[in-house]
C-alpha cells in the first residue's frame, strides 16, 4: 500500500462506501450535541419519522447559552431557556447522554469530551461546532458540522464527504520562556492566514508539538478552523495514551491495551507525502496577540500596528484601515501598553486547568488593574473543582478576579457576558471578528499567562517581564 | 430542500474580503429553535444602527438590492463559525447564489444542503461580475446551474465547475439522508466488521463512567 499519512489512515478506516465523484459515506464514531445547533436537527428527525441510530455513541451538553453565575434559578434570557429545555426535551424524547447544566461534569463540549474519554485516538468525532477540531489533540479526525449534517449523522451515524487535502505544520525546536500554545497557533495562523488551511487537514507535528501537554495540543487543534483548515490532528503518543488513561468512558484494562496497540499504528509514514508543508522555528516565536479583527492579524508583543500604506494589495489595505478605525488602534503605535477594559480567560480554547494554573501564576500575589473587570470561566465543573482543589480560585479572587461557571461564555455572548461597544479586550478565545463578544468590542486574541498579565497591568504586556515566568511556564 | 436550476436575479455586491458567519448572523440571534426567520438578522451589525434603523449607506438596504438573490463577494466568504444560521439567514433574505473567488469550507457546505449555490470564480472574473452588480437595476445575473454558466447582463456567458454529485443533489432537490439510507445495509456490515476489528469501543451510558 502507498504511504499513507495519519489523517488518510483514520479517514480509509471509516470508509463505509466510496460513491461518485470521490465523496465517501464516513462512518462517525461520536457525535457531541449542544443547544444551539441542534435543535432543527432532532425536529428534522421528527418530522420525518426518522430515529437517532446510535444514542450510545452522542453526547449532549448545555454550554453556549447557560449563565456563568448563580445556577440555583432558572436561566432569565427566555430564549436561551428555551434552546437549553428544547435539548432537554430532545434529549428524552431519543435518549441521549446528557450532562445538565447542575451536573458535575458540565461544561464547553470539546474540554468535556476528552476530559471524560468519550474523544479518544483515531476516532471521527463530529459537532455542529466548529471548535471540533479540538478533539484532533487525541489523534482523531475531528471536525465542525452544520446543523444539515447533525440531522444525518444523527439518522444515519455517518457523513457524505469527500477526502481533505494534507497540510503538515512541523514546529521545530523549543520555545522560550513566556510562550504557550497559543502563541505557536497565532504564530501559525499568522504565516498560513485564514483561509491558508482550506480544503486541508493539517498535522501539527515537530519536536514543539511533540513536547506540549494535551491542553496545549488542544489549543493547537482549536484554532486549526481560524488558518481555515477542516480539521487539525496531533499523532497520538504516550502523553495521548497517559491523558487517556483512566478517564470515565475512556475502554478500561484489556480493552484499553487492545485499544491502544491499534492507536500505535496512527502515525503518518515516514514517506507520506503531503499536499502543502510549512514549516516554523520555535525559537522564533513570541508570546503574540492580534491587533485586527481577523484571527491572522497576528503581532509579536513587542511589535508596532502595522500601516495599511505598507500593504501592496488596495483591498487589504483598504480592510486594514477598516480595522484600525473599529480597533481604535493607531499606525505605528507599539500594541504592548494599550489599554484594555475586560479581561477574558477562558473558551474551548483556553480554559483547561494548566490554562488557569499560567494564568494564576501572573495573578499570584498581584492586582486586576483598576477599572479593569477580569473574569476566569474553567472549561468545565471538574476543571472548576481542581482549580478550587489547588487553591487557584482563592489566587484569582484575592487578586480581584470574577471565579465563574463553566460555559463559553464571553466566547460569543451567547449568554449575558458581553462587551459593550468600544471595549477592549485581551481575550484567550479563539475569534477576534467584529461583534463577536458583543456589538462594537474590541479582541485581542493572546494566551491565559498574557491575559493575565494585561489584567493586573491594565494594558497589552510582555508576559516575559515579569519575573518567574521562565520557571513558571 | 428547494430545487436550484436556474435564477434570474439581481445580484448585490459585497466588495470584502473574509466576510464571516458572526457577520452573516451574529451569535445572539442563534437562540431560535427554527430554521426560519433570520433573514431579517442577516448581517444585522452592518444593516441596522444602534436604535434598530435601517442604515442607508448599507447595501441590502438600497434599492434594487433589498431583492438580491445573488451575493457577489471576495475570498474567503462564509470563514468562522460553522452555525448553519448563516445560510438559513442568506435564504430567508432571498439569497439563492453567491459568488467568489474562494469560500470557508463547512459554510460551502452547508449551503448545499439548503438549496444555496455556491459558485467559485477567479478572482478578475468575480471584479467583472462586482461591477456588474453595481448597475443597480440593471445588476442582474443569470445562473444556469443545468448548463453549469453565469450569465451577464451582456449576454457574455461564464462558465463554472461544481461537483457534479452536488449538482445532482441541487437540481433534483434531493435529500441526503434518504440517499445515504439506501446504503443502510452498507452501513450496518460497516458496523458488524467494526465491532470485530474494534471491541474495545466504548458505548457512553450515563452511569457505566466511573
Amino acid at each position: 500500500m502507498a504511504a499513507r499519512t495519519l489523517f488518510d489512515k483514520i479517514w480509509d478506516d471509516h470508509v463505509v462506501e466510496r460513491l461518485e465523484d470521490e465523496t465517501c459515506i464516513l462512518y462517525i464514531d461520536r457525535h457531541l450535541l449542544h443547544e444551539v445547533t441542534s435543535p432543527q436537527a432532532f425536529e428534522g428527525l421528527r418530522m420525518t419519522g426518522r430515529r437517532l441510530r446510535h444514542p450510545e455513541a452522542t453526547v449532549a451538553v448545555v454550554d453556549h447559552n447557560v449563565p456563568t453565575t448563580d445556577r440555583s434559578q432558572p436561566i432569565e434570557e427566555p430564549q436561551s431557556r428555551l434552546q437549553v429545555e428544547t435539548l432537554e426535551r430532545n434529549v428524552r424524547e431519543f435518549g441521549v447522554p446528557y450532562f445538565p447544566l447542575q451536573s458535575p461534569q458540565q461544561g464547553i463540549v470539546h474540554v468535556v469530551g476528552p476530559e471524560q474519554g468519550i474523544s479518544l485516538p483515531g476516532m471521527t468525532i463530529v459537532c455542529g461546532d466548529s471548535h471540533t477540531s479540538t478533539h484532533g489533540a487525541m489523534g482523531s479526525l475531528a471536525f465542525g458540522i452544520g446543523t444539515s449534517e447533525v440531522e444525518h449523522v444523527m439518522a444515519t451515524q455517518t457523513l457524505l464527504q469527500k477526502p481533505a487535502k494534507n497540510m503538515r505544520v512541523t514546529v521545530e525546536g523549543q520555545v522560550g520562556p513566556g510562550v504557550t500554545a497559543k502563541d505557536i497557533m497565532l504564530a501559525i495562523i499568522g504565516r498560513i492566514g485564514t483561509a491558508g488551511g482550506t480544503g486541508h487537514v493539517i498535522e501539527f507535528a515537530g519536536s514543539a508539538i511533540r513536547a506540549l501537554d494535551m491542553a496545549g495540543r488542544m489549543t493547537i487543534c482549536n484554532m486549526s478552523i481560524e488558518a481555515g483548515a477542516r480539521a487539525g490532528l496531533v499523532a497520538p503518543d504516550d502523553t495521548t495514551f497517559d491523558y487517556v488513561r483512566g478517564r470515565p468512558f475512556a475502554p478500561k484494562d484489556d480493552a484499553f491495551e487492545l485499544a491502544c496497540a491499534y492507536w500505535r499504528t496512527l502515525t503518518t509514514d515516514a514517506d507520506a507525502v503531503f499536499d502543502t508543508e510549512v514549516f516554523l522555528r520555535a525559537e522564533d516565536i513570541v508570546p503574540n496577540v492580534t491587533w485586527g479583527t481577523s484571527p491572522e492579524d497576528v503581532l509579536p508583543i513587542d511589535g508596532v500596528i502595522p500601516d495599511p500604506e505598507s500593504c501592496d494589495d488596495p483591498a487589504q489595505a483598504a480592510a486594514w484601515r477598516r480595522m484600525l478605525d473599529y480597533m481604535g488602534l493607531k499606525v505605528g503605535e507599539k500594541i504592548a501598553g494599550t489599554k484594555v477594559d475586560v479581561v477574558f480567560i477562558g473558551s474551548c480554547t483556553n480554559s483547561r486547568i494548566e490554562d488557569l494554573r499560567s494564568a494564576a501564576d501572573i495573578a499570584r500575589g498581584r492586582k486586576v488593574a483598576e477599572g479593569v473587570r477580569a473574569l476566569i470561566v474553567p472549561g468545565s465543573g471538574l476543571v472548576k473543582a481542581q482549580a478550587e482543589a489547588e487553591g487557584l480560585d482563592r489566587v484569582f479572587l484575592d487578586a480581584g478576579f470574577e471565579w465563574r461557571e463553566a460555559g463559553c461564555s464571553m466566547c460569543l455572548g451567547m449568554n449575558p457576558d458581553r462587551l459593550t461597544a468600544g471595549q477592549r479586550c485581551a481575550s484567550t478565545s479563539n475569534r477576534n471578528f467584529e461583534g463577536r463578544q458583543g456589538p462594537g468590542g474590541r479582541t485581542h486574541l493572546c494566551s491565559p499567562a498574557m491575559a493575565a498579565a494585561a489584567a493586573v497591568t491594565g494594558c497589552l504586556t510582555d508576559v516575559r517581564v515579569f519575573s518567574g515566568v521562565a520557571e513558571a511556564l | 430542500m428547494q430545487k436550484f436550476t436556474t435564477l434570474t436575479a439581481v445580484a448585490a455586491p459585497m466588495p470584502n474580503e473574509n466576510i464571516d458567519t458572526d457577520q452573516i448572523i451574529p451569535a445572539r440571534f442563534l437562540k431560535t429553535i427554527q430554521r426560519t426567520g433570520l433573514g431579517k438578522f442577516a448581517f444585522a451589525a452592518q444593516r441596522y444602527d444602534a436604535d434598530g434603523q435601517e442604515r442607508p449607506d448599507f447595501v441590502l438596504n438600497r434599492e434594487p438590492y433589498r431583492h438580491a438573490e445573488i451575493l457577489v463577494t471576495y475570498d474567503n466568504f462564509g470563514c468562522g463559525s460553522s452555525r448553519e444560521h448563516a445560510p438559513w439567514a442568506l435564504l430567508d433574505f432571498g439569497v439563492r447564489c453567491v459568488i467568489a473567488p474562494s469560500f470557508a469550507d463547512i459554510f460551502y457546505n452547508n449551503c448545499f444542503k439548503n438549496g444555496i449555490l455556491p459558485i467559485q470564480l477567479p478572482r478578475e472574473i468575480c471584479d467583472a461580475l462586482m461591477s456588474d452588480a453595481t448597475m443597480g437595476a440593471n445588476a442582474r445575473l443569470t445562473v444556469d446551474l443545468e448548463r453549469q454558466v453565469v450569465v451577464r447582463p451582456d449576454g457574455e456567458e461564464i462558465p463554472f465547475v461544481v461537483d457534479p454529485f452536488r449538482r445532482h443533489m441541487l437540481i433534483e432537490g434531493l435529500d441526503d439522508i434518504a440517499l445515504t439510507l439506501r446504503h443502510e445495509g452498507d452501513i450496518s456490515a460497516y458496523e458488524s466488521e467494526r465491532a470485530k476489528e474494534k471491541p474495545w469501543m466504548p458505548k457512553i451510558v450515563l452511569g457505566s463512567g466511573s
